[in-house]
Parts: structure tokens; C-alpha cells; sequence
């Protein structure tokens, strides 16, 4: 077979069918693994010695977890105790589990680089300390950490291949199948690659837009606080 | 069977695992930071000519994810080569390419950071660009480059589990043959977490070891 008629007969159909399950994957994923991973920044830096602790060990465990290994422990896994969750939900599950770990490292390092006095003053202006930091702290810490941030779901887009371990047929998976039917890795997957280039390279100019819409004229990123 | 006398019957071959994970990570580095230095070297001061190739280097390396590029090169780009590396040679290029693209820019960041009147300098000393690069740049770049590099050693660690996919015999390869074999699923998968959190902590301890054995007083990495 010509690698045209491969390209455009079967890889292409094949590919565009895995592009919609991991856009799916990452979409769903990002918003509950950025939610989490605020609040586990939050429970880190301002939670009572119990609460912060946990945190810290969440970080530890799903940072240091490999993530293939973390989707082995819910499909195969969970299963064992009564628990059984189709390939696609515990592919996002284990996705936001690591996002967030991710994520909360940047956020509490952004939040961590808002000077402490902010904080005092807010409280002497008879502010409560959930209102501070909803107010004052996280909307300057958040800006700050878009840039982590983004790069953490460039990530995730790339990671969403490991779906494919536990049977979810994504981008990875359409290409190594339609690789494996024809006998055509090398076209396959470089095709496949291209896809995840385009996304990559989209993504990132999206993101500098997104830096630009909500920058703060004065606040910029890495100054002082 | 309980937990404990599956760690212990099966304890030579999780250590095996073991050795062959710390392998890959090891190669993986050690690739990664031999090319991963002349990348940097070459965006920062190459012509033309050689900072494009770099450039898209980078750009693949770091758009594609870890499955697809072993995927590639394990059953694409090497057997079209005619190389029939064993799928443990394969993971540790493959992490090392990468690996290099992400080394790069750590490097390539450092360099940039030292005061450009310093090559200047240099150069009106009459030293040639090469002796600046590699007496003056070099030294205080490398140092600065420690702690981003230091993030490389547990993202190739837990990247190398997805060597699985190739067949390599590493960790996680092993721990899917035990659960196959014993039955016991989670207790399994939770002491090979465990085992990966553990390397990622001691791997740790030796780089930040290092840091301090290569700090020299007055000059700040530490705030870096």
C-alpha cells in the first residue's frame, strides 16, 4: 500500500476519532485537577498542622507514583476491592489526581511569592483570612502561576497517550492500532506525532493570550509583591 | 498470600526491577546531558545555520509524549535503520533523546543568565570564544543549572515505568508479571509506588548532596 492511500483511507479517519477521546480526556481532566490542585496549595499553606501534612503526603505520593502505574492501581486495581470504574473514568480520575499534585506545586509556589505582609494587612483592615485569600492573595498568586500551570496541562495533553495502557483508544492508541493492522509504524506515528505537535504548538500560543488577557498592568510576573 | 511473603519470595526479582529502572534513569541522564549540552551551547551561540536543526530538536523531543516517541523508534525509526537494539536500549535512547531536549533548555537558560560582558571581557583578554565558554561561562552556568536539572532526575524516573510499553524489564514490568502471578493486585502496585517514591527521595538527597559539594561561598545557586 502507498502511504498516501495509508495517510489518507485509514490513518486519518483513525486518528481523528482518537483526537476526539483525548481532547475529551484533557478537557475533562483540567478543570477538576486545577480546582484540586488550588485547593491542595491552599490546605498545604494555610491548613492546620493535620490538614497540611496530608496535603504534603498527597503531593508526595502522586508526584513521586509513576502515572502508569497509578492507572494500573484504579483499573486493575480497585477492581479487586469492589470498585470497578470503566477504562475512560479511571483514566481521568488518575489524570486529575496527578494534575492536581502538579498543579499545587505551582500555586503554592506563587503563593508562597505574595509577601506575608499582604496577608497582615488585609487582617487589619478587619478582613477574615478566607477573605483575604479569595480576594487578595489568590487572584495576584493565580497569575502568577499560569505560566506552570500551562505547562502542566501541555503535559497532560501528552500524558492522556498513557490512556492507551488501560484500553482507551486515543491518539496513541488509534495510531499504534492502525500501526500494527498495516504494518506502517513509522508513517503512523509520525503522523500521530505531527497531531501532537500541532496541539502542543496551539496550546502554547494559546496560553500567551490567555497571560496577556488577564496580566495586571504593573503586576507583572516574577517582580516584586 | 499476604503482602509481606510476596515482597520477600518475590524480593530478587523487584530488585532486579530495580537496577534495571535506576538503569534506564542513569543512561537516560547521562544521554541526555551529553547532547543536551552542545544543543544548549549551539542555541545560545551558533549561526544560523545550526541553531534551526537545534531548534526543531527541541520542538519534537519536547511536543511528542514518551509512548509515542518509544512507539516510533521501537518498531519505526530503528528497525527501518536496521538497529535491532534490545527494548532496554531503546527506552534508555529514547528517555536520553528527550531527555536532552528538556536538559537543553535548562542549560541554555543558565548560560543565558551570566552577564554577556563577561565573553567580552573575556574575548579582550585574548582569550579565544571557546576558552571563554569553557573556563568562564561554563563553570558558573553548569553550577546554576543544578537545581533545574535536578527536576529531570524524578521526571525521567517516573517516565521510565512507561518502558513498559516496550517490553522493558524494568519496575513496573515486573510488578504486572507479580500481580499476574500472585493474584494480589492492590497491595502489589502499592509497594511498587512505594519502592518509586523511595528511589525519587534518595535520588534526591544525592542531588542535593552535589549541590552543596559544587557551591562555591559568595557565588549564589542556592537562591536559584
Amino acid at each position: 500500500m502507498d502511504p498516501v492511500t495509508f495517510l489518507t483511507q485509514f490513518l486519518m479517519p483513525a486518528l481523528w476519532q482518537g483526537l476526539i477521546v483525548t481532547l475529551e480526556l484533557v478537557l475533562l481532566t483540567a478543570p477538576f485537577g486545577l480546582v484540586l490542585g488550588i485547593g491542595i496549595a491552599l490546605g498545604r499553606q494555610y491548613g492546620g498542622p493535620a490538614l497540611s501534612t496530608a496535603c504534603a503526603g498527597y503531593v508526595v505520593f502522586f508526584k513521586g507514583c509513576p502515572l502508569l502505574l497509578l492507572l494500573f492501581m484504579l483499573y486493575f486495581g480497585l477492581p479487586t476491592v469492589g470498585i470497578t470504574l470503566p477504562a475512560f473514568t479511571a483514566s481521568v480520575l488518575g489524570f486529575i489526581l496527578c494534575n492536581a499534585a502538579y498543579n499545587s506545586e505551582y500555586v503554592r509556589g506563587a503563593i508562597k511569592s505574595i509577601k506575608d505582609g499582604q496577608m497582615t494587612a488585609a487582617q487589619a483592615l478587619g478582613m477574615t483570612k478566607v477573605q483575604a485569600i479569595e480576594t487578595i492573595i489568590l487572584p495576584q498568586a493565580l497569575r502568577r502561576a499560569i505560566p506552570g500551570l500551562s505547562n502542566e496541562f501541555i503535559y497532560l495533553i501528552k500524558y492522556s497517550s498513557l490512556a492507551y495502557m488501560i484500553t482507551v483508544v486515543e491518539l496513541s492508541g488509534a495510531a499504534k492500532l492502525v500501526a500494527t493492522k498495516y504494518f506502517m509504524f513509522n508513517e503512523a506515528f509520525l503522523a500521530v506525532g505531527v497531531v501532537y505537535l500541532v496541539l502542543v504548538t496551539l496550546t502554547t500560543y494559546g496560553v500567551h493570550l490567555l497571560e496577556k488577557r488577564v496580566a495586571v498592568p504593573g503586576l507583572t510576573g516574577k517582580s516584586r509583591a | 498470600m499476604d503482602i509481606i511473603s510476596i515482597l520477600i519470595a518475590w524480593g530478587p526479582y523487584l530488585l532486579g526491577g530495580i537496577a534495571v529502572t535506576l538503569g534506564l534513569v542513569l543512561s537516560a541522564l547521562a544521554i541526555g546531558f551529553v547532547l543536551g549540552l552542545p544543543i544548549a551551547l549551539i542555541q545560545v551561540y551558533g549561526n544560523r545555520m545550526l541553531r534551526a536543526p537545534a531548534a526543531v530538536y527541541v520542538w519534537f523531543f519536547r511536543g511528542l509524549p514518551i509512548l509515542v516517541l518509544l512507539f516510533l523508534f521501537y518498531f519505526g525509526i530503528f528497525p527501518v535503520m536496521g538497529l535491532d537494539f534490545p527494548p532496554f536500549v531503546v527506552g534508555a535512547v529514547v528517555l536520553g533523546l528527550r531527555g536532552a531536549a528538556y536538559q537543553s533548555q535548562i542549560f541554555r537558560g543558565a548560560i543565558q543568565s551570566i552577564a554577556e560582558g563577561q565573553m567580552t571581557a573575556a574575548l579582550s583578554l585574548g582569550m579565544t570564544r571557546w576558552m571563554a565558554i569553557r573556563t568562564i561561562i561554563l563553570p558558573q552556568a553548569l553550577r546554576i543549572s543544578l537545581p533545574g536539572w535536578s527536576n529531570e532526575y524524578p521526571e525521567i524516573l517516573t517516565d521510565s515505568a512507561v518502558c513498559y510499553a516496550i517490553g522493558v524489564m524494568e519496575l513496573l514490568t515486573r510488578t504486572s508479571q507479580i500481580v499476574s502471578q500472585t493474584y494480589v493486585t492492590l497491595p502489589v502496585y502499592m509497594a511498587c509506588a512505594g519502592i518509586f517514591i523511595l528511589l525519587n527521595y534518595a535520588g534526591m538527597q544525592v542531588i542535593l548532596r552535589a549541590e552543596e559539594k559544587f557551591a562555591i561561598p559568595g557565588f549564589g545557586i542556592q537562591s536559584g
